[in-house]
């Protein structure tokens, strides 16, 4: 069984129907691309997988779990993170306290527990630092902790937000676009992290992207979405020689 | 050496929160020295206690304003919460056991009129924060305009043992002979039992126990769930924080200082009378300069921008006329030197030259290798 299973995913926005009958199975363990042109509507699935936006039709299902309809928060609980297309990171904050927000469902520790300073504060707050530390280290961040968020170079600011994904412990990590800004030799460094992540954590990984090195360099699985109707799917070699992924790309 | 060591090891913030906190008391310190010599003159000790409330509502409302980025325009009608149960604790018990000792009657009044006060919070945080946009501000405007024309019209009388509670008009009817009034309209509560000498201490006291609280709660689990909705409520959500929980308790927090600080102002002025000028809109902005001025989000700023603007207008009244114009230029100053980057720049190399020098006092220079 597929950990993320989709069947019949569909939205509108008033007149516009932007996601129309979507389909995907993401398998455990799978690094898995979804691709397509500008305003194909691939974030907005994004947006529904995890409780953004209610789909108009359709089901959802992770590891078998019917969760369509769930909001943000239930949905992140139950083990799906992501990242978004324009960064989102909490910027006045610092880097390490990004990361700790992240953990905020990893640890119990109440308002009483905080306000008092009972012996339970430092224990958790111990634990999250570590936790915290292991992540940042992973994306090279380790010396970094104290600075502002909104003071990293854009690169890194990319990287802590997939380390804030991480933190919540997900089942499976979607990521918007991890590539778009950088330039080729960060993309490169960004493939490895990627790979990393995958090896460190086991994780499966669903991935938009427009950078076409990135997705058939990592990708092992491509679904292609044109005008909010899939248009295709399969490995990702034979997807990209695909005519018709060709033809949606750069036009008649 | 091992408190050196554990000095260094400290989280940045609680290292900060200790050098607040001691300075606070080295203040307290020389102000008690002080008032036991009776070195201070009358107009000095008259601003003692309105410092340490101010203090409260300042650093209360930044959890608001600057932690949960919410705008909050009724402040203080959580502070006349506060200070309308607490005096009514306070001149009940008076009334009915005046031999009762301040050590019970006046915690009991603080911790009722903060109680109260915060579920008021919790009411007026309710409806709105579950919405996402400025609706906090209208509401609590709102709010605050209303709390305190109520309380104005409000009769509570001890008739024999029981209370009669009555709303407008010129009294209560069929009222015994004698029948005490606690609370008379818009003459409010009066005769409140006043803190007396030791109030500065039990002020302080309060002051001090608000800043710790608060920058623990600012610097925790919590604190951090309520700043990371300030900076992005979408991806808070999406790494699964329950946005209206960690709003309100923000919001409950915050209204339950207030009210704590109203219960101060109230013995502090030995009445609670209901009006615009103690706890209307205009107390509301005052508190929210506070905030403001002290660089929103900033504890210790508050503090301070509570402090100087409390006694500042009080100090310039010898010059009578002027003394508006020179509060308002000392404001745009202060905003100024606030929200200028190069003014900010050049007190941060400052900052760092201090610490610098400070640490070279402390800790001898490894020789340089030859
Ligand atoms: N909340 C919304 N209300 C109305 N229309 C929307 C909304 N969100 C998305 N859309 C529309 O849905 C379509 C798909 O948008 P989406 O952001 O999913 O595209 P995308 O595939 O991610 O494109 P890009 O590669 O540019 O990021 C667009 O036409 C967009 O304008
Ligand atoms: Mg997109």
């Amino acid at each position: 069984m597929a950990l993320l299973d989709v069947q019949n995913l569909s939205i509108r926005f008033g007149g516009l129907q932007a996601v129309d009958q979507f389909h995907i199975a993401v398998e455990q363990g799978q690094l898995y691309g979804l691709i397509g042109p500008n305003g194909a509507g691939k974030t907005t699935v994004f947006n529904m997988l995890t409780g953004v936006y209610k789909p108009t039709s359709g089901t959802i299902l992770l590891d078998g779990v019917d969760i369509t309809g769930k909001n943000n928060v239930q949905i992140s609980k139950m083990g799906i993170a992501r990242t978004f297309q324009n960064i989102r990171l909490f910027n006045e904050m610092s880097v390490l306290d990004n990361v700790k927000v992240g953990l905020h469902n990893q640890v119990k520790c109440g308002l009483f527990t905080n306000i008092l300073r009972l012996p339970g504060d430092y224990k958790t707050e111990k634990k999250m630092n570590e936790k915290a530390m292991q992540l940042l280290e992973v994306f090279g961040l380790q010396d970094d902790v104290k600075l502002r968020a909104r003071n990293l170079p854009y690169g890194k600011q990319r990287k802590l937000e997939i380390a804030r994904a991480l933190a919540t412990n997900p089942r499976l990590l979607l990521l918007d676009e991890p590539a778009a800004g950088m330039n080729p030799n960060e993309t490169a460094e960004l493939m490895q992290t990627i790979r990393l992540i995958r090896e460190r954590f086991q994780m499966t990984i669903l991935l938009i992207e427009h950078d076409m090195r990135l997705v058939s360099g990592i990708c092992e699985r491509l679904t292609v979405l044109n005008f909010g109707s899939v248009l295709c799917e399969g490995e990702t070699s034979a997807v990209l020689r695909d005519p018709e992924v060709v033809k949606a790309y750069l036009g008649e | 050496m091992a408190l050196a060591a554990k000095w260094k090891n400290m989280r940045a913030s609680t290292r900060k929160k200790l050098l607040m906190l001691g300075g606070m008391l080295v203040v307290f310190a020389i102000l008690q020295l002080l008032l036991s010599l009776d070195l201070l003159s009358n107009q000095i000790q008259s601003w003692l206690v309105p410092c340490c409330y101010n203090i409260i509502l300042a650093v209360s409302l930044n959890l608001t304003v600057g932690i949960l980025g919410e705008l909050s325009l009724g402040h203080a009608g959580f502070m006349c919460v506060g200070a309308f149960v607490g005096a009514f604790v306070s001149k009940y018990f008076d009334t009915v056991n005046p031999d009762l000792s301040a050590w019970i009657r006046l915690p009991l009044a603080l911790v009722l009129g903060g109680i109260v006060a915060g579920l008021f919070g919790l009411i007026v945080g309710v409806p709105v924060l579950r919405l996402n946009g400025d609706y906090l501000a209208i509401v609590t405007l709102a709010f605050g305009e209303i709390i305190w024309n109520l309380f104005n019209v409000t009769r509570v009388s001890l008739d024999n043992g029981s209370f009669r509670v009555g709303v407008g008009g010129t009294g209560l009817s069929n009222l015994s002979a004698d029948a005490v009034p606690l609370v008379d309209g818009s003459l409010g509560i009066t005769s409140v039992p006043r803190l007396g000498k030791g109030g500065f201490a039990i002020a302080f006291v309060l002051a001090f126990l608000t800043v710790l609280l608060v920058m623990n709660l600012i610097h925790s689990r919590t604190g951090r769930a309520i700043k990371a909705i300030r900076d992005n409520r979408i991806a808070a959500e999406s790494i699964g924080i329950n946005i209206t929980k960690y709003k309100l308790i923000a919001l409950v927090v915050s209204a339950f200082l207030a009210g704590i600080a109203g219960v101060l102002y109230a013995h502090n002025a030995g009445q609670a009378v209901a009006t615009q000028a103690d706890y209307g809109y205009v107390m509301s902005i005052n508190i929210l300069v506070f905030v403001v001025l002290g660089g929103m989000g900033s504890t210790l700023g508050s503090m301070i921008a509570a402090v100087v603007l409390t006694i500042l207008p009080e100090w310039l009244r010898f010059l009578s006329d002027y003394r508006m114009l020179i509060y308002a230029v000392v404001l745009i100053g202060m905003m100024l030197v606030n929200g200028s980057p190069a003014i900010k720049a050049v007190v941060d190399r400052g900052r760092q030259v201090v610490k610098q020098k400070i640490k070279n006092l402390f800790i001898r220079q490894p020789k340089k290798e030859a």
